[in-house]
């Protein structure tokens, strides 16, 4: 009995030490900017800029075969940080795919409560439940508009956000720069 | 010698993993569809074989011993699934193309029972260490050998007119029949 414990247990013993010694011995270190692009992309994973998710994206950003300013839940924002991290200058605002902020609506009259908008929701923006209405949260929503096909009764539109004095904030300043010599 | 290449050629043909002792049937149905991975699980699967052979050999007698034989099952297991993540750390380490081909193969050997099979024969059969080795070889080659011939063949069936019922895993199934009846053709090859 003792000697079947001491075995396995020293087998086991034997067998992590050398597991653990080719972890530290054989590390290979993964490429560390596209870890620094991925954890600035917001994660919604909705496809928006062409690839199959944020990390894709953020692989191809890293290649340099991808444009920074594909990715319509970072914003402006996510732009100017991808910006700033990549050394580059942002894209000037008019090669910018501009988009309005808009934010998801539910129809109260048209909704049937089928919950297929909930399991789209990157971000869980959405509430309900099975054959209760909908509600978007406006704060929560990132305007990614992957809700939209799964609606079966098309009652989700998009609303562009009006600016007031709540929602108003500063343009980001963008610089053209001319290259003198 | 005669002996030893007898042992290769008898497992690798007459005394099939696959279609004789029927281990190792997951990878063999599920890895086939392509014959480029179909060759990379192959050759991973050779890899890791030889190596569990051998060091389940030498666990066996001289860790285990004859008193602590009913043991086996349960190191060997541990073993092997040591020496697969021992493998893969060291192949993404040394040869990322070889890591790229082989992918989640690697991790999957673990579960296949043909690499636990292998050991356990030896062990029942009582094998000395180039024996065990030669096994664990053998049985890889053969493996690897039916696996891309099935592979081979599954590609083609994706062309061929099947009957609408016989689509897919059924005509698959019937194919790997047929395959073993065929490699019972070998049966008179060795005594």
């Amino acid at each position: 009995m003792l000697s079947a414990l001491l075995v396995l247990g020293g087998l086991g013993l034997v067998l992590g030490a050398v597991l653990g010694w080719a972890e530290v011995k054989f590390r290979v270190a993964d490429d560390p900017l596209v870890e620094k692009i991925d954890a600035i992309l917001p994660q919604t994973q909705c496809g928006q800029c062409g690839f199959p998710g944020c990390k894709p994206y953020a692989e191809a950003i890293a290649k340099g075969e991808a444009p920074i300013n594909k990715c319509p839940p970072g914003g402006a924002d996510g732009v100017k940080r991808l910006a700033e991290l990549l050394g580059v200058d942002p894209p000037a605002a008019d090669d910018m795919e501009h988009k309005p902020r808009a934010v998801a609506v539910i129809d109260e009259n048209t909704c049937i409560g089928c919950t297929l908008c909930i399991q789209s929701c990157p971000v869980d923006a959405i509430v309900g439940a099975s054959k209760q209405l909908h509600v978007i949260l406006e704060k929560q929503c990132t305007g990614c508009e992957l809700c939209l096909p799964p609606c079966p009764v098309d009652c989700i539109h998009m609303v562009v956000v009006k600016e007031d004095l709540a929602t108003w904030k500063w343009r980001y300043p963008v610089h053209t720069l001319r290259r003198v010599a | 010698m005669e002996h030893y290449l007898l042992i290769l050629i008898g497992t690798v043909f007459v005394n099939n993993i696959v279609m004789s002792k029927i281990l190792g049937l997951c990878p063999f149905l599920g890895v086939s569809k392509k014959l480029e991975t179909s060759i990379g699980m192959g050759a991973a699967t050779t890899f890791v074989l030889t190596l569990a052979s051998g060091a389940s050999y030498l666990i066996d007698v001289y860790l285990l011993g004859p008193d602590l034989s009913y043991l086996r099952t349960l190191t060997f297991i541990v073993v092997i699934a040591g020496i697969v993540g021992f493998t893969e750390m060291f192949i993404k380490k040394t040869s990322p193309v070889l890591f790229r081909v082989l992918g989640i193969y690697l991790p999957l050997i673990t579960t296949n029972c043909a690499v636990l099979g292998i050991p356990l024969l030896n062990a029942q059969a009582q094998s000395n260490f180039i024996e065990s080795l030669l096994f664990g070889l053998g049985g890889a080659l053969g493996f690897t050998l039916v696996l891309v011939l099935f592979a081979a063949l599954r590609e083609r069936l994706e062309a061929a007119d099947v009957p609408k019922p016989f689509r897919g895993v059924s005509i698959a199934m019937i194919t790997a029949g047929l395959m073993s009846l065929a490699f019972m053709g070998f049966a008179g090859l060795i005594r």
